[in-house]
């Protein structure tokens, strides 16, 4: 245990990394030896993810003390070293992420889309790996750039080489392109232009940390502390929120930087589609957690009405063009955008009941758009086609598949007793009541706009089920044979149901790792007693 | 004082002029069929000159000769060692290269060797005429080896255009240098800048103007770019590789040197203008790189709009009036690294080519369905040079910001969002290389045989420097310690 305490962090990060450098020699055409290498990376990785939670203690608290905890030197010359470590906060979300892995390698099993070659696709998918559970564990700013940054190479593969080729004429081109170059670029040029001035903005808290300070670092848990004494002030701390802000806009995304989104997911092979929605998109909102609000938190009041104003706009304006949408995979990624709305306006409220509703939200999410786009994915497969206008009685057609969309559309409109009602009602509750000081008027109109959203978000997820599963199945479908959900999908897909009904009927799951940790980093950071005020109800 | 001379300190020099005689002799000797001896001796010559490096390093401190003149301190040394076996990556790729076009081998390694020795002179020189005789010797030798395809008409256009714009920036940079001689009456550094300091007259503003123009046409600045596209697309590919990389590192450490150590006190003059063509190097450098479609003026474009990313540290620094400590260690960890992959990049068109046999880049379409691990390879370059971690790239770009931010201050940070952006911007041209080999599908049949392996001598090129970009990618301490040498020089070296 002493050893695991040490390298637990380490194992769960690069063991997928090693995996895919053993693919690298397994031969091409040795398809069952790749996928059980993959496999076998994946799973260890989520075993020791496992078993992080097993010796992680609940009862530790406090914000900004971790556990798993490892800083060796790195780059001794800036100043950058190799520091992980977990929190209540950061632990949901990590092993959501080698879950979520391990389902997706079950689920390409026999689901290789055009151009084939499984064994690219594998180590894509392990490098990606190693993006997304190091940037849940990174405590220094350089390595959760570097992290943060890694998952942009395999998922631009992802939707470049296995993407959607339908050919699609952009406004102003004579010449048209095929959907998965334009989204795959449009998705790389985004986020790398988030990501340049988030690193400027790194760069200017480490020198600010040597002004302010007792030498200059890159050092999270140190910058934190810097932090919450209020070092970091004035325009230059202005600044660096909002290049920070950018970098993690773009990611989650917010409105108006989400436009790679819808053509990233529609395109993007199903398991990209998942892990895209289930695990990449909570980089941004789990960024903004980590270090946006514990090292600024002066600035992200300032920030705070603007943020929730963006998230409220990117609530209503998912679900409208929601909507509008006829392709049903696009309708599941612009429900993204809604969906983050709601775990964006939770970390708005800077209240220990919003940023628990961002966090559960974020869980909720990966695993119920995650089990969407699954269903999309098997579906399309099924189908060759996304246009729901073409659907039709897909519950008749395919009973499993039918039932399992019904049952994660009710989950994602965020019915009560399902995982999705949590982070959508407490970000509300949380909007109600913000942190002291903040606009009473703007976030309790977000408020009820959100609510408004959470009406819209019925209409379309419903909207969609009427159109796909129910009513009589078109001619065209209707002396088909299809079979229904093989054995690789529902070992995929059963367990996010399960994830699902457990989280929506016992929070407590991911409360218990969470409230302490995010109630003291409240407290640290805009040091009010919020419980009091919430008591008191406006 | 005096002239007494330090053998040790001069034996890289010595090793390379006696390679260069021992290969001009080799190739006057051997028969033909056996000229291939004269490659063995270029490549043997450059890693024995190798040695006497590692014993300076270790021994350390800093030797002067010549009055100061000429000086070896961790600075050249880590410069030499750059140049050195950026030169024996190059021999590597020529190898095959030469072999298989029917080439005379022995006056081509001949040249490159001159070229090479120039280069280790610049890192030295500590005075206007040494420093002259060193980035002329660099030049010189390579408009010959520009033209060297000579049955090519674009090969003939890429040598002339070299020589005219190479011998007007001499004369223009010789000008300079000699308005400061009759000003002052010093050609040391040392002697230089004690000289201009607190000088204040048009003739060393225009004195300085004339050596950033000079040495603006030496590393393809803009607006003194012009002549790069086409000598690149011309120049056999493994000395348009040298191009790219050594002469332009020696163009560039010459650059910083004098403005640095020469003519500190005429900062106000030479910051503003480093300002002015970094941004400008990095922002026209990649417009016109997006519209490209050869490979190598791609990369004539990108390694232009790279020039302004290594000026911009510096730029930052001096427009700012900070220290160039930094300036100076990010600027020569970025040329490190950029060596690294630039030449990777080169090597991969090379290998490429062979299945090809173009150099458009709708021509590369599908080309990694044929040859996977090829196209691994140029992914990791051009990613890396996109400046893309887990790649190499990415620390050099970091260096880049880390001193820009360091400097503080309106137009710097000005600078370094300008460089953002461009770093976006670079990333499109790049990418685009990129989705044709791995994204898009085969177009008819390659000319070229993928199953018939690339040489020996390029697959080891290949190997080191996808090694190098790899590694010091994960973990960049393998390259700061150039950044620590080049602290030397900044401490007043």
């Amino acid at each position: 245990m002493e050893m695991f305490e040490t390298w637990g962090l380490t194992l769960v990060v690069f063991l997928p990394l090693a995996g895919a450098l053993l693919l690298g020699f397994v031969p091409r055409d040795n398809e069952g030896a790749l996928k059980t290498v993959a496999l076998g990376a994946t799973v260890l990785a989520f075993l020791a993810s496992l078993g992080v939670i097993v010796g992680f203690d609940f009862g530790a608290g406090g914000y900004n003390s971790y556990q798993f905890e490892v800083n060796e030197a790195w780059i001794g010359a800036i100043d950058a070293n190799y520091h992980v470590g977990v929190d209540g906060i950061s632990l949901p979300l990590l092993v959501l992420s080698t879950f979520v892995m391990v389902l997706s390698v079950i689920y390409t099993w026999n689901h290789w889309e055009e151009p084939y070659n499984p064994k690219a696709f594998l180590i894509l998918m392990l490098i990606l790996a190693t993006g997304m559970n190091g940037t849940f564990v990174a405590l220094d700013l350089v390595l959760f750039f570097i992290f943060f940054e890694i998952v942009l190479l395999p998922m631009y593969f992802m939707i470049g080489i296995w993407g959607d080729r339908t050919p699609r004429r952009l406004p102003g081109f004579s010449r048209t392109y095929e959907t998965r170059l334009y989204a795959s670029i449009k998705f790389f040029l985004f986020t790398l232009f988030g990501s340049a001035f988030m690193l400027l903005g790194f760069l200017a808290l480490y020198f600010e940390s040597g002004n302010v300070g007792d030498g200059r670092t890159f050092d999270i848990v140190e910058l934190t502390d810097l932090g919450s004494q209020g070092a970091f002030t004035g325009t230059l701390a202005f600044l660096v929120f909002g290049a920070m802000f950018l970098g993690f806009a773009v990611k989650v995304p917010m409105w108006p930087l989400h436009t790679w989104l819808p053509d990233a997911h529609t395109a993007a092979p199903t398991v990209g589609s998942v892990l895209l929605a289930a695990i990449l998109l909570k980089l941004g909102s789990y960024g903004f957690i980590r270090i946006s609000l514990p090292i600024l938190p002066q600035e992200a009041v300032e920030w705070a009405p603007f943020i929730a104003i963006l998230a409220v706009i990117g609530i209503i304006y998912g679900s409208l063009a929601c909507l509008a949408q006829t392709d049903m995979k696009r309708l599941i990624a612009f429900s993204s955008v809604g969906h983050m709305g709601f775990v964006m306006l939770g970390i708005a409220t800077m209240t220990d009941i919003g940023i628990n509703a961002a966090i559960i939200g974020m869980v909720a999410h990966g695993l119920i758009t995650g089990l969407l786009f699954f269903l999309a994915g098997s579906m399309s497969h099924r189908y060759h086609t996304r246009e729901m206008s073409r659907l039709g009685g897909n519950i008749r057609l395919m009973p499993v598949i039918g039932g399992i969309l019904a049952f994660t559309a009710m989950a994602s409109l965020g019915l009560p007793g399902l995982a999705g009602f949590w982070g959508e009602f407490m970000s509300l509750v949380g909007a109600y009541n913000p942190l002291e000081g903040l606009s009473l008027g703007v976030f309790r109109t977000a408020m009820v706009l959100g609510a408004v959203g959470t009406v819209l978000t019925a209409g379309y997820m419903l909207w969609m089920l009427q159109r796909v599963n129910l009513g009589e199945p078109p001619a065209e479908w209707e002396t088909h044979e299809f079979h229904d959900a093989d054995r690789f999908e529902l070992a995929a897909w059963v367990p996010l149901i399960i994830l699902i009904v457990v989280i929506g009927l016992y929070p407590k799951v991911v409360f218990d790792s969470t409230t302490e940790t995010v109630t003291s980093l409240v407290e640290m950071a805009f040091s009010g007693d919020t419980t009091a005020f919430l008591g008191s109800g406006g | 004082m005096g002239f007494e001379i330090d053998y040790l300190a001069l034996a890289p020099e010595l090793i390379v002029v006696i390679t260069i005689l021992v290969v001009f002799g080799l190739d006057m000797l051997l028969p033909r069929a056996q000229k291939y001896w004269a490659a063995t001796a270029a490549v043997a010559g450059m890693a024995f000159a190798l040695i006497p490096l590692g014993l300076l390093a270790i021994e350390g401190g800093t030797r002067s000769m010549f009055d100061g003149s000429y000086v070896t301190d961790d600075f050249s040394l880590v410069l030499k060692g750059l140049f050195l076996v950026a030169a024996y990556v190059v021999f590597l790729m020529s190898h095959d290269y030469i072999e298989s076009e029917r080439y005379y081998q022995g006056e081509y390694y001949f040249l490159l060797l001159a070229s090479v020795l120039g280069s280790l002179v610049v890192a030295s020189a500590r005075d206007l005429i040494i420093l002259f005789i060193g980035i002329e010797l660099v030049t010189g030798p390579l408009y010959l080896l520009a033209g060297w395809r000579k049955g090519d008409i674009k090969s003939n256009e890429a040598s002339m255009k070299y020589f005219i714009l190479g011998v007007l920036s001499t004369a223009i940079l010789l000008y300079g240098m000699s308005l400061l001689y009759g000003l002052t009456g010093e050609v040391t550094f040392a002697g230089l800048a004690a000289a201009t300091a607190g000088m204040d007259t048009p003739a060393l503003t225009m004195a300085v103007v004339f050596l950033i123009v000079g040495f603006g046409f030496k590393v393809a600045a803009v607006p003194f770019h012009f002549w790069a596209p086409d000598t690149y697309e011309g120049a056999p590919t493994p000395i348009t590789a040298y191009i790219s990389v050594n002469s332009k590192a020696a163009g560039f450490v010459a650059f910083l040197i004098v403005m640095y150590s020469a003519l500190p006190d005429a900062a106000e003059v030479w910051a503003p203008a480093l300002w002015a063509l970094a941004a400008l190097s990095m922002t026209i450098g990649n417009l016109a790189a997006l519209r490209q479609t050869n490979i190598v003026r791609l990369l004539a474009y990108s390694a232009i709009a790279q020039a302004g990313f290594m000026l911009v540290p510096f730029a930052a620094a001096a427009v700012a009036g900070a220290a160039l400590e930094e300036a100076f260690a990010a600027t020569v960890i970025y040329l490190v690294i950029y060596a690294v992959m630039n030449l990777g990049a080169f090597g991969v068109v090379i290998a490429g080519a062979r299945i090809t046999r173009s150099g458009e880049i709708p021509a590369w379409a599908g080309l990694a369905s044929v040859d996977a691990r090829l196209g691994v390879l140029i992914g990791v370059f051009f990613f890396s040079l996109a400046g893309i971690p887990p790649l190499a790239g990415w620390f050099a770009k970091f260096v880049m910001f880390r001193s820009v931010m360091i400097a503080g201050g309106a137009a710097t940070v000005a600078l370094a969002v300008i460089a953002a952006v461009n770093a976006v911007i670079a990333l499109y041209y790049y990418a685009k290389v990129v989705a044709r080999v791995w994204l898009d599908d085969q177009v008819g049949v390659f000319p070229g045989d993928p199953e018939a392996p690339p040489a020996g001598s390029l697959r080891l090129a290949l190997g080191v420097t996808v090694a190098l970009t790899v590694a010091i990618g994960f973990y960049p301490t393998l390259a700061t310690f150039v950044g620590d040498a080049s602290r030397v020089i900044a401490a007043g070296g």
